[in-house]
């Protein structure tokens, strides 16, 4: 059977030269950083060469680079050891609904710690306004922390001017740029950044592996404690394979990738919406990844059509892989006002580069088929059966 | 995570459709995930005069567990009796089906639902007695669905769905 993989929002097979980066440090030089001999010197080097190439990616210094178990830790890292660093100046974090889970669980255990947290709306196309920052920050508030690719709709938020916004009224300005990395650019200091969460296992990278971005002089307190590794703020031995296979994605990650993605994108965006009845797109039409297309099936459950399509080997997702364990609608569409039957109806694609044309055009016939056999199995009428 | 049997069901659903001049139609539907799920029912006497369920079709709106059970509650009514298939608990459509994922328990609960549900309709309309739990049934399930129309349907899907039939 074809096995067509559309969910590289959810995670990205490791590319060959990554995982020939990574190799030699399996078996080879598996040293240990921390070590003052010559083999743990290999490991070390290894280390800040691959934090070199991090930071040279988002024009940050490498000394501003943690490295961590991947977007989740970096995540929690930021949230809370901002907020504990800096609990005597503030107890308020401004954030938003279309958060990831980690973001969004991270600032619910905070409220229980005895800080505030708002949690911005945003308008239909995912965007949260500028403005709604600049008004939520009150004298109590430490940091912002917003979404910068959107992991289920794909919307990229105006992050330079709401880090503006921040700078200005001297809050710390957090972005989860794990759906953007090396597809949308992020300067540190162009978007006024202050921290930047990441990570490898979204652009081919292995799993488990990130970083977070903390500029110079921003106070926070370590959240893992231990040996006193990355600079006494993240402990733990380093994954030295992890890390330079994180830092040869990033080196792999190129221009001519994203226009391509864009390219499969937009035909199946394109062809979706014209050849489908009744289907919608969610997210921004214009401001999204290069990989994400999200849509609506009226009439139908995003789940079963899934499936469906699994049995062809398409691989897609509803909402976003981690949600799939609820019975609720995503909160992402939700936020954005989308009705509940719509909200259930969603399905997820996200392309690859290692995707082809055929692929798309596979995906759209079978997905014109499957839609049509669930709408006819449908109670719910006022739908174009196909 | 599903069963063999339950992706069977889900690929090659039973008795889909929906019955022209029905003597009994159950709509029931899930506020919370949205799901949505009609059954109709055909009714004939047997042999010792009793009232049996001769034909049975269905509509879901659902995910693959709640087609996979309407598939199997179909399956499993089809020719019983009418009391025989008042029974039938959500336990022995997951029981039928090998198992489902504790979350989706309450897409069986809507299969059976549905059913009890055309059942009641068929009671109710031809004026015979109704069973107390079957009437009690009949009243939370009439709410839920309200709830899931008002909450899940858009006024469009909303209109036609009280149109059909
Ligand atoms: C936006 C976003 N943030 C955080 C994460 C979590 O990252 P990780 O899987 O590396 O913990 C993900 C994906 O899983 C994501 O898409
Ligand atoms: S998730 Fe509600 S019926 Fe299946």
């Amino acid at each position: 059977m074809k096995r067509i993989y559309m969910d590289h929002a959810a995670t990205t097979p490791v590319d060959e030269r990554v995982m020939k980066a990574m190799n030699p440090y399996l078996c080879e030089r598996y040293g240990n950083a921390s070590s003052i001999h010559r083999i743990g010197h290999e490991a070390k080097e290894a280390l800040e060469t691959s934090r070199q190439v991090i930071a040279d990616k988002i024009n940050a210094s490498p000394d501003e680079i943690i490295f961590t178990s991947g977007g989740t830790e970096s995540n929690n890292f930021a949230l809370k050891g901002i907020a504990f660093a800096n609990r005597d100046k503030g107890r308020h974090i401004i954030t938003t609904r279309v958060e990831h889970g980690c973001v969004l669980n991270s600032c619910r255990w905070l409220e229980t710690q005895g800080f505030k947290v708002t949690y911005l709306g945003v308008d239909k196309n995912g965007i949260v306004r500028p403005d709604d920052v600049s008004q939520a920050i009150t004298k109590d508030t430490i940091a912002v922390s917003v979404i910068h690719g959107n992991n289920e709709v794909g919307t990229v938020a105006p992050i330079r001017d709401i880090g503006k916004i921040c700078t200005e009224k001297g809050v710390y300005f957090h972005t989860d740029a794990c759906q953007s990395f090396t597809k949308v650019p992020i300067d540190v200091e162009k978007d006024y950044l202050d921290m930047v969460t990441i990570n490898a296992h979204k652009i081919y990278g292995p799993k488990g592996v990130g970083a977070l971005y903390i500029k110079k002089g921003t106070t926070i307190d370590a959240w893992q404690h231990g040996g006193g590794h990355e600079r006494n703020l993240r402990s733990g031995t380093e994954n030295i394979p992890g890390i330079v296979g994180f830092a040869k994605s990033v080196e792999i990650a190129c221009t001519d990738d994203i226009t391509y993605m864009t390219k499969l994108r937009d035909i199946l965006i394109t062809r979706v919406l014209s050849e489908v009845l009744d289907c919608t797109l969610n997210g921004h039409p214009a401001q999204r990844l290069c990989n994400n297309a999200n849509f609506s099936f009226k009439g139908i459950e995003g789940e079963a059509l899934l499936l469906r399509l699994d049995l062809h080997g398409i691989a897609c997702s509803t909402a976003s892989a981690c949600s799939s364990h609820t019975l609720e609608p995503s909160h992402v569409l939700m936020a954005m006002g989308l009705g509940a039957e719509d909200a259930h109806s969603s399905l997820r694609f996200s392309v690859g580069k290692e995707n082809t044309a055929e692929d798309i055009e596979y995906t759209i016939d079978i997905l014109k088929k499957e839609v049509g056999l669930l709408r006819k199995m449908s109670p719910v009428g006022g739908i174009n059966v196909q | 995570m599903y069963s063999k049997e339950v992706m069977d069901h889900f690929a090659n659903p039973r008795n889909i459709g929906i019955i022209e001049n029905a003597d009994g139609v159950g709509k029931v539907g899930n506020y919370v995930c949205g799901d949505i799920m009609w059954i109709y029912i055909k009714v004939r006497k047997n042999e010792n005069d009793e009232d049996i369920i001769d034909d049975i079709r269905f509509k879901t709106m659902g995910c693959a567990a709640a087609i996979a059970s309407s598939s199997m509650a179909t399956e499993l009514a089809k020719g019983k009796t009418i009391s025989d298939a008042l029974k039938m608990t959500k336990q022995n459509i997951a029981d039928s089906l090998g198992g489902l994922p504790a979350v989706k328990l309450h897409c069986s609960l809507l299969a059976t639902d549905a059913l009890v549900e055309a059942i009641y309709d068929y009671l109710s309309k031809n004026s015979l007695p109704v069973p107390d739990d079957v009437l009690r049934k009949h009243e939370r399930i009439k709410i839920d669905l309200e709830k899931t129309e008002k909450m899940c349907l858009n006024p469009k899907a909303q209109e036609n769905s009280l149109k059909k039939d």
